[in-house]
């Protein structure tokens, strides 16, 4: 999936994934897209809820060898 | 209409010095309007310096530890600092931010602090030794707030 801007969220724990998710769309345009990876499992229903909550699109989300790829297109 | 949260921290633990603010900067990353009311020894999360801020392992069963050991042990000088710095040591290897990062974090996100005024007469503190931005005020000054949110945490 094409991005604009990459997160790398290694190794953070909550509430950071999600709070460096906010500060990273901050700067970005309506419609582009952020690719956030992590490896708190947390941050699975965690960045389904900031979505729901925020109104940023959850476009897709994946899983391997214990990383989590998400990418948020801003609102 | 934005959403609101309203938290009371009283206490001034390492341990229970982390919800406020991770639930503070979070309800701020989600679009809340936030505001904290530090009252008692929660007054001390406002401090520059949050160096005091402790953890003890006495007379709180439920804290995990690398080894049993028995109260009167807990007891003895020095354990209380080395239980704060194996558990500042455990968050920052598990990727825990800081108090002090999430404080910032929460500042950045325009959550409001306020400072009980009566504790700081109560407990004589220097208002210098407070971080900048802070306000203070009394019970009144929290119900304001407090009347027309959504969440409202005692902590």
């Amino acid at each position: 999936m094409e991005f604009q801007k990459e997160l790398d969220a290694r190794g953070l724990n909550c509430p950071l994934p999600i709070l460096k998710t906010k500060k990273s769309l901050a700067d970005m345009n309506p419609g582009q897209v952020l690719k956030v990876v992590s490896t708190d499992c947390g941050s699975v229903k965690d960045m389904q809820a900031f979505a729901k909550q925020t109104g940023n699109e959850l476009l897709e989300q994946s899983e391997s060898n214990g990383e989590y790829v998400f990418f948020m297109k801003k609102k | 209409m934005t959403k609101k949260m309203a938290i009371i921290a009283t206490k001034g633990t390492l341990d229970m010095a982390y919800p406020p603010f991770i639930l503070g900067s979070t309800a701020a990353a989600l679009g809340y309007d936030v505001q904290i009311f530090f009252t008692f020894y929660g007054l001390q999360l406002l401090k520059k310096d949050l160096s005091d801020v402790k953890i003890s392992p006495l007379a709180n069963p439920a804290m995990p530890m690398p080894v049993p050991m028995p109260v009167f042990v807990q007891m003895l000088p020095g354990m209380e600092s080395m239980a704060t710095m194996m558990m500042k040591d455990k968050l920052k290897k598990k990727g825990v931010a800081s108090l002090e990062e999430l404080r910032s974090m929460c500042l950045e996100a325009d959550v409001k602090f306020v400072a009980c005024q009566m504790t700081v007469d109560l407990f004589e503190f220097d208002k210098s030794d407070f971080i900048e931005g802070i306000e203070f005020g009394g019970a009144a000054t929290f119900m304001e707030f407090a009347g027309e949110t959504d969440i409202c945490l005692f902590v």
